[in-house]
């Protein structure tokens, strides 16, 4: 492998740039995909692979190429800078995910209670509006301030964000959905919002609960079979 | 792949710090394998480590391996495999099997 081809990984990660990075397992030839240069063949494989996300052998004539799909690291948007912000943050950063944290009221937002954390200090429906929760996103709410919750979820559910999760009591969360459907949103379209959230592991403690969290956004992202709540 | 130590970063580091530095990263898995397609190790010839490609078994023949691509710079394709048998000796139901390319950094 090359440093170049290294440098150029590490810089597409960083401007979220989904690539393929390809290898000759013959002779070592390695490209990064798409590439003008590349046979056409092996660009196609690369788009396959990142569509599929996944990373794999594949023979192209009498060639083997591994091919590994580095597509951008998922998102996690948490709406509330709050105590269990500071367990989930970490939590979810160590599984791979990029966090934002979005909080308008500075006393909890701040860099002092989350040390080098990517900080939004706006109204949580203007900061959805620029972060444009994709596929690839995931968006919790931990206020338990309708105010700040719910112009997030309403948000949060024009979207195709992969999971959406919203703290708080099943009596919150049912108050919660009527607001949110006198907003027009459809039942349907409601079930979307797992509350209360996280999987039912019995949590206590605030690490607990981050942890019930961040194991069911897990779960949804790989379609593991705790992903699914039966209703 | 997104991992706990981004393996890549800390081979191009020694490397820049002036170290001979070899890759090995899984290229295929068959059945249940402990880590994916794409986990990657990095070693230098002093000895250092960084990340890993199975749960642990295969990390010392790997390191081994790397050592002769560095001397050499020619890369190799590992293949590691549990038979049933063996598997069943050692008590391992998986029988998964990996593959494993190792290269010098350069």
């Amino acid at each position: 492998m090359k440093n170049a081809t290294i440098t150029a990984l590490n810089h597409a990660m960083a401007t979220r740039q989904p690539v393929a990075f390809a290898k000759n397992l013959s002779d070592g030839t390695e490209f990064l995909l798409p590439d003008p240069h590349a046979p056409e063949a092996l660009n196609e494989a690369g788009r396959l692979a990142l569509a599929a996300d996944k990373s794999t052998t594949h023979v192209l004539g009498s060639e083997s190429w591994f091919i590994e799909a580095r597509n951008p690291a998922p998102r996690l948007v948490l709406v509330g800078a709050v105590h269990i912000a500071q367990a989930l943050a970490p939590l979810a950063s160590m599984s791979g995910f990029e966090v934002i944290l979005i909080d308008p009221r500075q006393g909890f937002g701040n860099q002092e209670r989350f040390p080098g954390a990517n900080l939004v200090n706006d109204w949580p429906d203007e900061a959805l509006n620029q972060l444009k929760p994709d596929m690839r996103t995931a968006v919790v709410t931990l206020t338990h301030d309708p105010k700040l919750d719910d112009p997030a979820l309403d948000r949060a559910l024009h979207s195709n964000a992969f999971y959406i999760g919203a703290l708080g009591s099943r009596k919150t969360h049912a108050a919660r959905l009527e607001r949110l459907s006198a907003l027009g949103h459809q039942a349907e379209s409601l079930q979307r919002i797992r509350g209360p959230v996280g999987l039912d592991i019995g949590s206590v403690t605030t690490p607990e609960i981050a942890l019930s969290i961040i194991a069911e956004i897990v779960a949804v992202r790989r379609g593991g079979s705790l992903g699914l709540r039966v209703k | 792949m997104i991992d706990v130590e981004d393996v890549l970063s800390i081979a191009a580091s020694w490397h820049g710090a002036g170290e001979q530095v070899a890759i090995a990263t899984v290229t295929e898995t068959w059945g249940s394998s402990p880590r994916p397609a794409g986990s990657r190790m990095a070693v230098t010839t002093s000895g250092k480590m960084a990340g890993s490609v199975s749960g642990g078994c295969i990390e010392g023949a790997v390191a081994e391996t790397a050592q002769q691509v560095m001397a050499s710079g020619v890369p190799k394709l590992l293949s590691f495999g549990v038979t049933n048998e063996r598997a069943w000796e050692v008590g391992l139901a998986c029988g998964g099997k990996v593959q494993v390319f190792v290269e010098p950094l350069i």
